[in-house]
């Protein structure tokens, strides 16, 4: 009984709180919405039993994941509202036709479902983490090993374009401030 | 590795995990209180002063007298600001800390006696949701109070706030990776997520203790926790000197207070992991077991007002070099070489 009331709970929040995410001018309403709802969501995967993924989710996404929204949001001036401009309306055409057919078939799916069996279920004796460990490393290794290699690329490519200056320090060293100067001279 | 202990415990109830977060959340609040005076009292004593004397013997009052402050401070909400952000960052620092203390065993187990009404013979639990990915769990949502600051420092409209917010991503961004990767080391040893698991082993022993396996993961997450709880040498966020009070300029009475428990609730989260990971724990089998994790996470709490007394604190560049140029790549190298330990 409490599995079903936290889990229409955390269905109602979460999709109220994604609702904000885009219909909201605030830029500071849609980032507190946004972590809101990836925290609520990990609450479906802790539901279902799957606790380290849920863990993974709170971690991967509330941490890691906002950290890099927040720097974005440190462009904008958080307090005021952003004006809109959509004018395209074929595009809003097309995207409210592709959520009406997703809402089709995500009430259609539970009727399908019936016949989905999971291929690696869990074992109560053994911890959740090493079954996913398991699966990771044996069934999947393959697609597992590739999205580290381009995760490593996509880093190695991060710190080749931000590293330019790197010896540099913005603080100590004098020259920086000249630079710095000179350029809003230039201006 | 198995946990017998829990197969003679009695069933865990609702009511015994309701009652049990009620006992966290007042004695963890009552906690942070006194934790104020008695890091005025450290401070003063490592400065040579006497701190609060006035309030009562030796000042034990001042707790009550900064608590009725607190609680009849005019609550200013600045005329920019988003209002409801405002309001909902504190909390988010002050839920965040309490959820996190969930999943850490604090206080013993015990059974309410039958002669109780209502709740006679009910059990409460140690832990609150004993999963069995508590490390990853507490670390976790102890990353999501994060927000809190990042959102303060954003709402209010203040530009010592947008540089305290600033910070917090800073901070996050630094130390996240150092705790994460120095308490890996552990739960390789280990092999499990589970703080049970982790006291188990260290059973039987001072010899027995992880810190004895793994003094520079031991030292690395202690440093990474200090970034972690904004504690000196690295509170970047609300350095006076420099920021004014950062994310929380704007703050008064209540919703300060919040930001304040918040942060000392995470003080003692990081002493609890501290101390069941690293320094053995709680014996589960002996009675004084309790007692002795109770003065483990005194100590912790202690180190943590010493080194404000005794260091200046970084800036936020040095916070920066110091994780990721040097924190780092020690604690890939201790990960590496415990796994080749284990290997060979």
């Amino acid at each position: 009984m409490y599995e079903t009331i936290a889990f229409y709970l955390f269905s109602a929040l979460t999709i109220g709180l994604f609702l904000i995410t885009v219909m909201s001018k605030n830029v500071l309403y849609a980032m507190t919405s946004l972590a809101a709802g990836m925290v609520l969501i990990s609450g479906f995967f802790f539901i279902l039993g799957a606790d380290f993924l849920g863990v993974v989710q709170l971690i991967v996404y509330v941490g890691a994941i906002m950290a890099l929204y927040s720097f974005a949001m440190m462009f904008f001036d958080a307090t005021r509202d952003i004006k809109e401009r959509n004018t395209n309306s074929a595009l809003v055409f097309a995207l409210g036709g592709l959520s009406a057919l997703v809402l089709v078939l995500m009430f259609a799916a539970p009727i399908y479902s019936e016949n989905i069996k999971a291929l690696y279920p869990m074992h109560e004796s053994i911890g959740n983490a090493q079954d996913v460990g398991i699966v990771l490393f044996t069934k999947y290794l393959v697609p597992f090993e590739v999205a580290a290699v381009m995760l490593l690329v996509a880093m190695i490519a991060g710190i080749i374009l931000a590293g330019k200056k790197m010896d540099q320090s913005l603080t100590e060293d004098l020259s920086a401030d000249d630079e710095i100067l000179t350029t809003k001279d230039a201006k | 590795m198995e946990t017998t202990l829990a197969e003679n415990l009695p069933q865990v109830t609702a009511a015994g995990v309701i009652i049990k977060a009620i006992i966290i959340l007042a004695v963890i609040s009552a906690i942070a209180g006194f934790g104020t005076y008695i890091e005025r009292k450290v401070l003063a004593f490592m400065q040579r002063r006497l701190g609060p004397m006035h309030v009562g013997p030796y000042g034990l009052l001042q707790i009550a007298a900064d608590g009725i402050k607190l609680f009849t401070k005019e609550d200013i909400i600045p005329q920019n600001a988003n209002k409801l952000i405002f309001a909902i960052a504190p909390a988010i620092t002050a839920a965040t800390a309490f959820i996190a203390l969930a999943a850490v065993p604090v206080f013993p187990d015990f059974t309410i006696p039958e002669w109780v009404p209502l709740l006679g013979g009910t059990f409460v639990p140690s832990i609150a949701s004993d999963n069995n990915v508590g490390i990853l769990f507490v670390l976790g949502m102890m990353a999501a109070g994060l927000y809190g600051p990042l959102l303060a420092g954003m709402a209010q409209a203040n530009k010592w706030g947008i540089i305290g917010a600033a910070r917090t991503a800073i901070q996050f961004l630094s130390y996240e990776v150092v705790t994460g990767l120095s308490i890996l080391a552990p739960i390789m040893i280990v092999g499990s997520l589970s703080f049970v698991d982790f006291n188990n082993y260290q059973q039987g022993g001072i010899e027995n203790w992880l810190i004895w396996k793994q003094p520079v993961a031991f030292v690395l997450f202690l440093i990474a926790g200090f970034a972690e709880t904004n504690r000196t040498p690295f509170d970047l966020l609300e350095h006076e000197a420099e920021v004014v009070s950062g994310y929380a300029t704007e703050y008064s009475g209540m919703r300060w207070g919040m930001f304040f428990i918040g942060e000392y609730a995470n003080m003692i989260t990081i002493s609890v992991i501290a101390a069941i990971v690293f320094l053995g724990g709680y014996a589960a089998e002996s009675m004084f077991g309790w007692l002795f994790i109770m003065l483990k996470i005194a100590f912790f709490f202690f180190l943590m007002l010493w080194v404000r007394a005794a260091w200046p604190h970084v800036r936020p560049d040095q916070l920066m070099w110091l994780c990721w140029k040097v924190l780092m790549p020690i604690a890939v190298i201790n990960v590496l070489i415990t796994a080749i330990v284990m290997m060979v």
